[in-house]
């Protein structure tokens, strides 16, 4: 039980009061795990790593069923700057870099809830160290990056509030493969080296699920499969959906496949 | 028919220091609009409210130098106020809704400064307490509205003293945002704020500095201008002068706040004397301003430092 770092029990979100987005999710991270959370566009991944950071509520979000657990505390009375100083930092999607600033103040701001400067100096080159294409745009305002390079910013900034648990949102999105790798590599190398868990959401699943100890599929706002990363790539049915497999090579057995002829899912 | 020279530096020399006067109110209201994206339409109002504060102090027999930090104390208090009962509950709702919660906040302080003091007309000689506090070992009446000759120029010491004052605070201001991490947070919210809060700075603790920041920008922006227009509901009206200056300058940029109140500040006085004459109307200096600014706004459209919003594919 004590290796739970975060737990998420059978929530469900509504936007506005009224937009049911998802309708009860349960996951968990264990300690020292990347996690990967798949599915198209639409699927619920951004408002699930929203509700554990709780930055619903600036999007007029609320999760309005379940709890969601940081090693066994209900985080539910908690706002985002008690998350991040408990541990959970997330990376948005899109980057949401701070375009004016440069490089290195994006990654001071990651520190912002730590008092320590000296330690924050120290974290910024460890931060270096890790991505070291941006610390020769150290100067650069970041608005006038590349996208790979702003989300590598993004992943330092949240490493700068040295988290137990980064959520990592759509890390390919609108990035060269060759440097979707490198990112993917450099989230391994830190949770192996710095023991920082990752719930990443992806709809690229080939990556995610080479990366990930354990993935989640979700599906209109639930959770339509779960499993360690490798057997869900060697499903058949994920293949065909989520890794473009060819379509009726092992046509065989497939339980879950009906739901997914439903609705194809779209490729970015 | 020579050019007096010496008339035009002086019309030089005064626009640039009202320049700066304008520079700092606007600057009241690029910190807001920067840190929450809201036109703060209480702004002149709050000059009102701190002048006032301070005046009624000071004829209750309190000394300046007590007067003045009461007065600030009384400023932050009110941004950590309109923070907690305004920005918070709003934090989620259009910028409509919370621009018209500023025209609510500009029409709640008007009427507790009626209730609170009243709705005479005060005359605020700032110029005669600083007389006694710092004492000109000279003549013994350093601010007092009187000249200082420099250059056959003449130039009023209060002005002078308005504009180092005021381009003090300007200054400290350029520094704080720019150097210091509370600044640096500051500048992030005003670029992204869900970001900001995904890597946990604060927006209520954010708001409240910037609305108290505001506040205390409001009093020394009240007290100066209080010397030539008296503190009464035309205070407000300093305001107007901040318009065109933000116009040029653009809502989103400290320096663009500075330069846009010197090119305006001495651009009036300018068009007064020398455009004035030529049309032969009388106290263009009203509306000069706004002409200056659409003219600016014609060539740059986000104002002269306005953020460009960067875009990238
Ligand atoms: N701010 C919002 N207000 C209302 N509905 C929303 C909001 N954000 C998301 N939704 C809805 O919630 C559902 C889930 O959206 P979400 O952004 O979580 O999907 P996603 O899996 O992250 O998709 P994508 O891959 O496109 O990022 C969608 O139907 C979406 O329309
Ligand atoms: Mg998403």
């Amino acid at each position: 039980m004590t290796d739970v770092l975060l737990s998420i029990n059978n929530i469900e979100v509504t936007y506005a009061r009224v937009i049911l987005a998802l309708r009860g999710i349960s996951l968990q991270v264990k300690k020292g795990a990347i996690v990967s959370l798949l599915g198209a566009n639409g699927a619920g991944k951004t408002t699930t790593l929203k509700a554990c950071s709780n930055l619903l509520p600036a999007e007029r979000g609320e999760i309005s069923k379940g709890s969601i657990e940081l090693l066994g505390e209900d985080t539910a009375g908690m706002s985002a700057y008690d998350l991040v100083k408990s541990g959970v930092s997330q990376v948005l999607e899109g980057r949401h870099c701070f375009s004016h600033l440069t490089v290195e103040e994006n990654l001071m701001t990651g520190a912002f809830i730590h008092e320590d400067r000296a330690q924050a100096k120290k974290d910024l080159e460890l931060v270096y160290e890790y991505f070291p294409r941006i610390k020769v745009r150290r100067k650069s305002e970041a608005g006038f990056t590349s996208g790979g390079e702003q989300q590598m910013v993004a992943i330092g900034r949240a490493l700068m509030s040295r988290p137990k648990l980064i959520l990592l949102d759509e890390p390919s999105m609108g990035i060269a493969p060759q440097l979707v790798e490198e990112v993917f590599e450099i989230v391994q190398n830190l949770n192996k080296n710095e023991g920082v868990s990752f719930l990443v959401a992806e709809q690229n699943a080939r990556i995610a699920l080479k990366y990930a100890t354990e993935a989640y599929v979700v599906e209109n706002g639930r959770v339509m499969l779960r499993g360690p990363s490798e057997e869900l790539m060697g499903r058949a049915d994920v293949q065909e959906l989520y890794l473009g497999a060819g379509t009726d090579e092992g046509g065989e057995s497939f339980r879950d496949v009906k739901h997914y002829h439903r609705r194809r899912p779209s490729f970015a | 028919m020579g050019f007096d020279w010496v008339f035009f530096t002086e019309l030089i020399v005064g626009g640039l220091m009202s320049g700066v006067m304008y520079s700092l109110v606007a600057i009241g209201f690029v910190l807001i609009y920067k840190s929450s994206g809201i036109f703060n339409f209480a702004q002149g109002t709050m000059l009102l409210f701190a002048a006032l504060t301070f005046v009624k102090l000071t004829e209750g027999g309190v000394n300046f130098w007590v007067a003045l930090p009461v007065s600030m104390g009384t400023m932050v208090v009110f941004g950590i106020l309109v923070e907690r009962f305004m920005m918070r509950p709003l934090a989620n709702q259009s910028l409509l809704s919370l621009f018209m919660a500023t025209v609510g906040l500009a029409i709640l302080i008007e009427g507790l400064a009626q209730y609170m003091w009243d709705s005479a007309i005060h005359g605020l000689q700032l110029a005669d307490f600083l007389d006694l506090a710092l004492l000109d070992p000279v003549n013994m009446t350093i601010f007092v509205v009187d000249y200082i000759e420099w250059l056959d120029i003449l130039i009023s010491k209060f002005d002078v003293f308005a504009t180092i004052v005021a381009g003090t605070m300007i200054l400290i201001l350029a520094v704080f945002f720019q150097k210091t991490r509370t600044g640096m947070s500051l500048r992030a919210v005003s670029d992204d704020h869900l970001a900001a809060m995904a890597v946990g700075i604060p927006l209520s603790r954010v708001w409240a500095l910037v609305w108290a920041v505001t506040g205390i920008i409001a009093l020394i922006a009240g007290l100066l201008w209080a010397e030539r227009v008296s503190v009464s509901f035309t205070l407000v009206e300093a305001v107007l002068k901040a318009l065109p200056v933000i116009l040029i300058g653009g809502l989103t940029s400290i320096p663009g706040a500075i330069v846009g109140g010197l090119i305006i500040g001495v651009g009036e006085k300018l068009g007064e004397i020398y455009l004035g004459d030529l049309i032969g109307v009388q106290g263009i200096e009203t509306w000069f301003s706004y002409f200056i600014a659409l003219v600016f706004l014609l060539f740059r459209p986000s104002g002269l430092f306005g953020l460009k919003t960067i875009e990238r594919v």
